[in-house]
């Protein structure tokens, strides 16, 4: 489990969150849902320690990550995965290499039982004999599966994805989708997915989570989404006229 | 604008305190270490070699017209070429070329995992990234740059001698004379202090411009020609320093 409890952050006189207290439970996809500039971004930064808090605690079940000192937090970035939006991998390294990065670095596993766990997480994200190849020269969504192999390498208690869809087509975006539910399943990994992708949503939303302006405007589940009053939420779901037309066909059943 | 500079001194010391961290895994940072050695050292043996044979043979031929008429003796052609090389061309020619060559690659290397979220990755998955993006190529620098030093002050001597004795300004056995006469050891010495010390101003002002990088392209182009003003404008403080230093 993640919480994220009290956290405001500014940045010189804007504030970007305000307030947050959100738990994000563990073996579930948590969503962080919202418009442009809501602050998803942001708060997930502060999640996985990349940014800090102006006020308020983030948890990693039950140690208070902000009190950390800079050794302790090494100890709990080993056991967090994170997949960016723009994959992140590494240019200069292959597919393999890329993988193998966080294994070299913290493993004293035999190159065999490197090669084996590389290879595994190749398979597992459907990219079996692509060890060769380049960041640069395989497809967004073959780099996006990369970059979830390199994520679950060390095999994380913890799992965050910023936009995982970002520059995909919808169903290659579906099948992220599934493959990030089925990992998180599997392992019993606590997810925490940052997206504003509407399949993404339905598809996966365990838990959701609406950022608007900075502040939690709603909190349910996929299931609570089509039935759900609220304005924010529905302004930003059913934003298009043909949404809200299906929506209310759904709704008389 | 003191405010300014403190402000940047002390995030430098910061950044140069991470670096200093125990490694995570020695046989990386060995690894990265080897490779940036190789990309320092190897990567500007050319540019670094034109460079000095000229610079020996400008001074050998300014030399020569300066002492035409006069009553010095032709050897002090070697002679002068040979100490003004060791003494401060080749340590500070070499190490201000490679500011501009080195220091903008890796002000510019290390921005561009910056802006594209790769410090983001290595930081979540616990590296310590001011140690392993720092440090290598500081170490790196303090062989490579040293050696080239060596190379460009031997080829120097050289670009002079082809200058000065196939032209008939000087004649081979005085040109020879000059470079043995007045030897002086302790001027290797001053002028490998010189390329360690402007070794480690190159590269760690180079990183420090680039590990702080934040916005675009326009950005990135910035810190990339910061490092290398901020870079020649220290070495050239820190060589007069250690010229009050170790000379007096």
């Amino acid at each position: 489990m993640i919480a994220a409890k009290n956290i405001y952050k500014s940045f010189d006189d804007n504030d970007v969150l305000k307030d947050i207290n959100i738990e994000f439970e563990t073996g579930r996809c948590n969503l962080i849902i919202g418009r442009s500039g809501a602050g998803k971004t942001v708060l997930l930064k502060i999640l996985a320690g990349l940014l800090k808090p102006t006020k308020g605690e983030v948890w990693y079940d039950d140690v208070n990550f902000c009190k950390l000192n800079k050794f302790q937090i090494r100890e709990i970035r080993m056991q967090v995965g994170m997949l960016f939006q723009g994959s992140a991998l590494f240019d200069s390294m292959s597919v393999e290499d890329n993988i193998r990065f966080p294994l070299d670095m913290f493993t004293n596993k035999t190159r065999k039982e490197r090669d084996d766990r590389v290879n595994y997480c190749l398979e597992r994200v459907n990219l079996a004999g692509n060890n060769k190849k380049f960041p640069s020269e395989i497809s967004g969504g073959m780099q996006k599966r990369v970059g979830i192999a390199r994520a679950i390498v060390l095999n994380p208690k913890y799992l965050f994805c910023d936009e995982p869809n970002s520059g995909l087509d919808p169903k290659t975006s579906i099948l992220i989708d599934k493959l990030i539910d089925s990992i998180t399943e599997e392992n019993h990994i606590t997810t925490i997915i940052n997206t504003h992708d509407m399949n993404s949503v339905m598809e996966i939303g365990d838990r959701i989570n609406l950022l608007s302006l900075g502040n939690l405007a709603w909190s349910g589940n996929k299931a609570d989404v089509l039935e759900s009053n609220n304005e924010t939420l529905k302004d930003f779901i059913f934003a298009s006229p043909f949404l809200q037309k299906l929506r209310e066909t759904a709704l008389k059943g | 604008m003191i405010r300014g500079l403190l402000y940047h001194f002390g995030r430098y010391i910061l950044m140069m305190g991470n670096a200093l961290a125990r490694p995570e895994k020695l046989n990386m940072y060995w690894r990265e270490t080897v490779r940036q050695g190789y990309d320092i050292g190897i990567g500007s043996l050319i540019i670094v070699m034109l460079i000095s044979i000229f610079i020996g043979a400008v001074a050998a031929v300014q030399f020569a017209y300066q002492l035409d008429g006069t009553l010095v003796p032709n050897y002090y052609i070697g002679y002068v070429v040979r100490d003004l090389t060791i003494i401060e061309l080749a340590p500070t020619i070499t190490c201000l070329v490679l500011a501009g060559k080195v220091g903008s690659n890796i002000a510019a290397e290390i921005g561009g995992m910056r802006q594209k979220e790769h410090i983001d990755a290595m930081e979540v998955m616990g590296v310590n990234t001011a140690a392993y993006l720092i440090t290598p190529k500081v170490v790196a620098a303090l062989f490579a740059i040293p050696l080239l030093v060596a190379v460009a002050a031997f080829l120097a001597v050289g670009g002079g001698y082809v200058a000065s004795v196939p032209t008939g300004l000087v004649t081979h056995a005085e040109y020879v004379q000059g470079l043995r006469v007045f030897f002086v050891p302790y001027n290797v010495f001053m002028m490998f202090v010189k390329a360690f010390v402007f070794a480690f101003i190159l590269t760690s002002v180079s990183c420090y411009q680039g590990y702080h990088v934040q916005g675009g392209a326009i950005e990135l182009g910035k810190a990339s020609t910061n490092a290398v003003v901020v870079s020649d404008i220290l070495i050239l403080l820190s060589d007069y320093i250690i010229a009050i230093l170790l000379t007096t």
